[in-house]
This record gives C-alpha cells, sequence and structure tokens, in this order.
C-alpha cells in the first residue's frame, strides 16, 4: 500500500458529527445489564481516523448507523463502510481499521462482518474478501509498518 | 445417528491455536498458533493428556500449521515470518534440523508425502513448492516452484498411496499436482467452489477428495481414470480427471476452515467459524450407479467459544477427534455411533 502520495480527494465533503449518546441513568447502574446494541458498535468506529484526512469515519460519511447491524441470539455484527470515492486506495485500510478496532474493543463472541456498500467501490468485491479473510487480517496485524498504521487511525480517534 | 462427545479440554494458550496434528502412531498431539510456540501433548496414565514439551525459539510470528513425517521422528512448521522450520526428534526433545527458506512472506501449510521422499509448502505468495529429502545430506532440496495458483495458497495434502498433491487456494480452485520424469505439473483443477478453499482431504483409497470453503459448502470430488467407463476426458490429456459429484449444504452458518476424512471410520469432521464441529456418514446407495449422499449424524454447534480452525482424527484409535480454537483451547472429543 503505497502512503506517501497525497491525498486522492482532496476536497471531500464533510458531513455533521452525530449527537452524543444520551447519558441514561441506568448507565451508572452497575447491576443493570444490557445487551450492546448498535448504536454502541457505532460510537466505537465513528471515531476512526480518515487515514489521509484529519477527520473521522463519521465527518467524510463513510460510516453511518444505518450501516450497522447487530444480533445477540447470533452473536453476529456488520458493518457496511461507503469509500469517499469508488477507486479509493484506502479503503483496504479503512476497513482493515475498523475490523481492528472491534477486534480490540468487541467481546470474541461476536462474529464480526465488514463490508463495503454495494457498488460503492469498483475492487468491491476484491476488497470485501481480503477484509474477511481471518488468516489475511490476522497476518496483516502482525505486520509492524502496518499495525502502526492502522492504530494510529484508531487511537487517534480516543484522543 | 450418533454423539460427539468431549472428554478433555486443554486450556493450551492465550491466543489462537491454529493447527493441531496427530504424530503417525497417535502418542503425541502437536499445536500451533499465534503464541508462536509449538507444544506437544502426551498421555498421562490411561486417560490425562498434558503439555509434553514447548518449542518457542522456532518463529518470530504466528505459526499457522505443524506437521509430522511418516517415521514421526520429524516436525515441521510453517510461520507468517516466511520460513519453514524442519525439526529432528533428540531423546524427548525435538531440536531444529533445518530452516528452508524460499516464501516470499506468510508460509501457510506444510505436508510431507507418505512415500518420505518430498515436502511440500506453500503460501501468500501463491506458490507452492515442492521440496526433495537427501537422505545422505539429511536435507531438502527445492524440486520445483509451482505457480498455478492466481492468489494466496492455503493448504496442502498429499494423496494415500502416490507422489500426488492436492492444493486448496484463495483463487477458490483446488489444484492436483504430480510428478513425470522429475518435472511437476499441474494435472487437474478443481473449479466449483464459489469462494476460499481452506482445507481438503483423501478418503484411504485416494480416489475421492472432501473438501471446504468460504462458500460454507463440503464438496466430494472423484476421480476418474484413463477410459473411464463413464467418458469423462481430460482438457490436458493428464488423468485422473476429478469431477464433484456431492455438495453438502445447509448445515455451516460460516466459512469452514478445516474438513478431515478419517481413514480407519470413513466419517467426515468440519471444524467451522461457526464455533462447530459436525460428522457426516455416507449414506449406503441403493443402485450402484446412484451419486453419493452424506448425512449428519452428529454435531456440537458450541464445540468451542469461537472459530474451530483445525481437527485431526487419531490415526489408530477410531472415532478419536482433537479440535482447536481461536479460544486458545485444544479439545478432544469421542464419536459414538448409535446402531438405529
Amino acid at each position: 500500500m503505497d502512503l506517501s502520495s497525497g491525498p486522492q480527494n482532496l476536497n471531500p465533503t464533510i458531513y455533521e458529527r452525530t449527537e452524543e449518546r444520551t447519558v441514561q441513568a441506568s448507565d451508572y447502574d452497575n447491576d443493570a445489564s444490557d445487551e450492546i446494541d448498535r448504536r454502541e458498535i457505532f460510537d466505537l468506529i465513528r471515531t476512526i481516523n480518515d487515514p489521509e484526512h484529519p477527520l473521522t469515519l463519521e465527518e467524510l460519511n463513510v460510516v453511518d448507523l444505518d450501516g450497522v447491524t447487530i444480533d445477540n441470539q447470533a452473536n453476529t455484527v456488520r458493518v457496511q463502510f461507503r469509500p469517499t470515492i469508488p477507486h479509493c486506495s484506502m479503503a483496504t485500510l479503512i476497513g482493515l481499521s475498523i475490523r481492528a478496532k472491534l477486534l480490540y474493543t468487541l467481546p470474541s463472541r461476536y462474529k464480526v462482518g465488514v463490508n463495503i456498500i454495494e457498488g460503492a467501490h469498483i475492487q468491491e468485491n476484491q476488497i470485501n474478501k481480503q477484509l474477511n479473510d481471518k488468516e489475511r487480517v490476522t497476518a496483516a496485524l502482525e505486520n509492524n509498518h502496518l499495525r502502526a498504521v492502522v492504530n494510529r487511525c484508531i487511537i487517534a480517534s480516543d484522543a | 445417528m450418533g454423539e460427539l462427545i468431549e472428554i478433555q479440554e486443554f486450556e493450551a494458550s492465550e491466543d489462537r491455536i491454529w493447527c493441531v496434528s496427530w504424530n503417525p502412531t497417535g502418542t503425541l498431539l502437536a499445536s500451533c498458533g499465534s503464541d508462536k510456540i509449538i507444544r506437544l501433548w502426551g498421555r498421562e496414565g490411561e486417560r490425562n493428556w498434558v503439555c509434553k514439551s514447548s518449542i518457542s525459539d522456532g518463529h518470530t510470528r504466528s505459526i499457522r500449521s505443524v506437521a509430522w513425517s511418516l517415521c514421526g521422528n520429524r516436525l515441521a512448521s510453517a510461520g507468517f515470518d516466511a520460513k519453514v522450520t524442519i525439526w529432528e526428534r533428540d531423546g524427548q526433545d525435538f531440536v531444529i534440523q533445518t530452516i528452508l527458506e524460499g516464501h516470499e512472506n506468510e508460509v501457510k501449510d506444510i505436508a510431507f508425502s507418505r512415500s518420505g521422499l518430498y515436502l511440500a509448502t506453500c503460501g501468500r505468495d501463491k506458490s507452492v513448492w515442492i521440496w526433495e529429502y537427501n537422505e545422505d545430506e539429511n536435507d531438502f532440496a527445492c524440486a520445483a516452484v509451482l505457480t498455478t495458483h492466481t492468489q494466496d495458497v492455503k493448504h496442502l495434502k498429499w494423496h494415500p498411496q502416490k507422489d500426488v498433491l492436492a492444493s486448496c487456494s484463495y483463487d477458490d480452485t483446488i489444484k492436483m499436482f504430480i510428478e513425470d520424469n522429475d518435472d511437476w505439473s499441474c494435472a487437474c483443477s478443481l473449479d466449483s467452489h464459489t469462494s476460499t478453499v481452506w482445507s481438503c482431504d483423501f478418503d484411504a483409497t485416494g480416489k475421492r477428495l472432501v473438501s471446504c470453503s468460504d462458500d460454507k459448502t463440503v464438496k466430494i470430488w472423484q476421480a476418474y481414470e484413463k477410459n473411464n467407463r463413464e467418458g469423462i476426458r481430460s482438457s490436458n490429456g493428464i488423468y485422473p480427471v476429478w469431477k464433484c459429484v456431492c455438495t453438502i449444504s445447509g448445515y455451516h452458518t460460516q466459512t469452514i476452515y478445516d474438513v478431515k476424512w478419517c481413514p480407519l471410520t470413513g466419517l467426515i469432521a468440519t471444524a467451522s467459524g461457526d464455533n462447530g464441529i459436525r460428522i457426516f456418514r455416507e449414506e449406503e446407495s441403493k443402485q450402484a450407479d446412484a451419486p453419493p449422499s452424506f448425512s449428519l449424524i452428529a454435531s456440537n454447534t458450541t464445540a468451542h467459544l469461537q472459530d474451530v480452525n483445525r481437527i485431526s482424527f487419531h490415526p489408530k484409535e477410531p472415532g478419536l477427534l482433537a479440535s482447536c480454537s481461536d479460544d486458545g483451547t485444544i479439545k478432544l472429543w469421542r464419536i459414538e455411533i448409535k446402531s438405529s
């Protein structure tokens, strides 16, 4: 992956951020137990930084709440994302960052699927296959250079 | 119907276990994974299995696979660090005999041929390497680099009687490689899966093959020799030709990572990303020409807490099965079939 060249999409459209989740009394109650919902998943990924711009995936409309589904019976989470341009060379890296963030934060019982929204990228099938091959994802995250790039996208988001 | 009974669980690692493999006599089970350690498990007393030794100086990244030579005195490991390490038995321990370098990046599988002449390796660089064993020098030399696959090669399996190699790939195909006058070539491509083929295994006769895929199906393939009575012809003049004769679908809800065809019982076992282990048995056909059909006779859909990565049938005890998972555990299972 070539990271040295300048950004491909120089003037991306910037979208509004959603409001913070309203804190409820039960959030402070240690005895209250509730299931993880899609808003919580969205909160984990919306703050991920874009690899090219000092903007979050939410501000670039790469991810939105509608693209997140969760099934707590089947323990499946599905995230669909939309690269800003259909030939975006960063699409794999963005997908990998979403996958890594969820891998590091969600309980291990969840089966996570990360996919590009249908029709949003010229190499959609190729990228989807790569992002959902756990052997390749593991190997990618073991690569020091790639892991550093992914961590920059994820870690900055929590600052 | 049958039952899959859990006999023992070992908490093997804090991390993912990628592979388990029995030695040829079934006295040791080797395991490896993301913690870069190879562990050897053996019996203590009648029932209890314990970790007999662990080897941690072989690889600098995840160890994807371990395999035994037919004599059981040699162990090979494939690492994401692009290395293949050959270990030789030295008393109770295994010591490094040699390191095979050649793959550009992640090595994903290794397999010793039944003849003892060859070792095959494969990886993300899309290549399959055949290494020839030289007894005088006690070393392996590269005999061929096969670049027929167009993507990542995931798994290798040697034919139980001949020097024929099957390889499974991210390019959705299985290829069969044969040797002719020191020349290795691709004899046949098995194209029917619609996504990554993760694993395959021959039956005891070597005339059939089972494969499993990210497309959530298991397929049974049949070899057709030259002048077969069905009149199936080879596209390149090389026989046998392999054709898909049965597809098992609708049972798995996630990727199927491994499939094994037990040479002792004829049962087929699968390991899946849906945390399950399933056992299939061939139905006796009423007509001689009827296509084969398989039914699910036992399953545990919560065999592990996470993806099941690999399974291994014990080579001597019929119905004894080992499995390993992303949850860091190894389990031993007994398949019991109730006569109906």
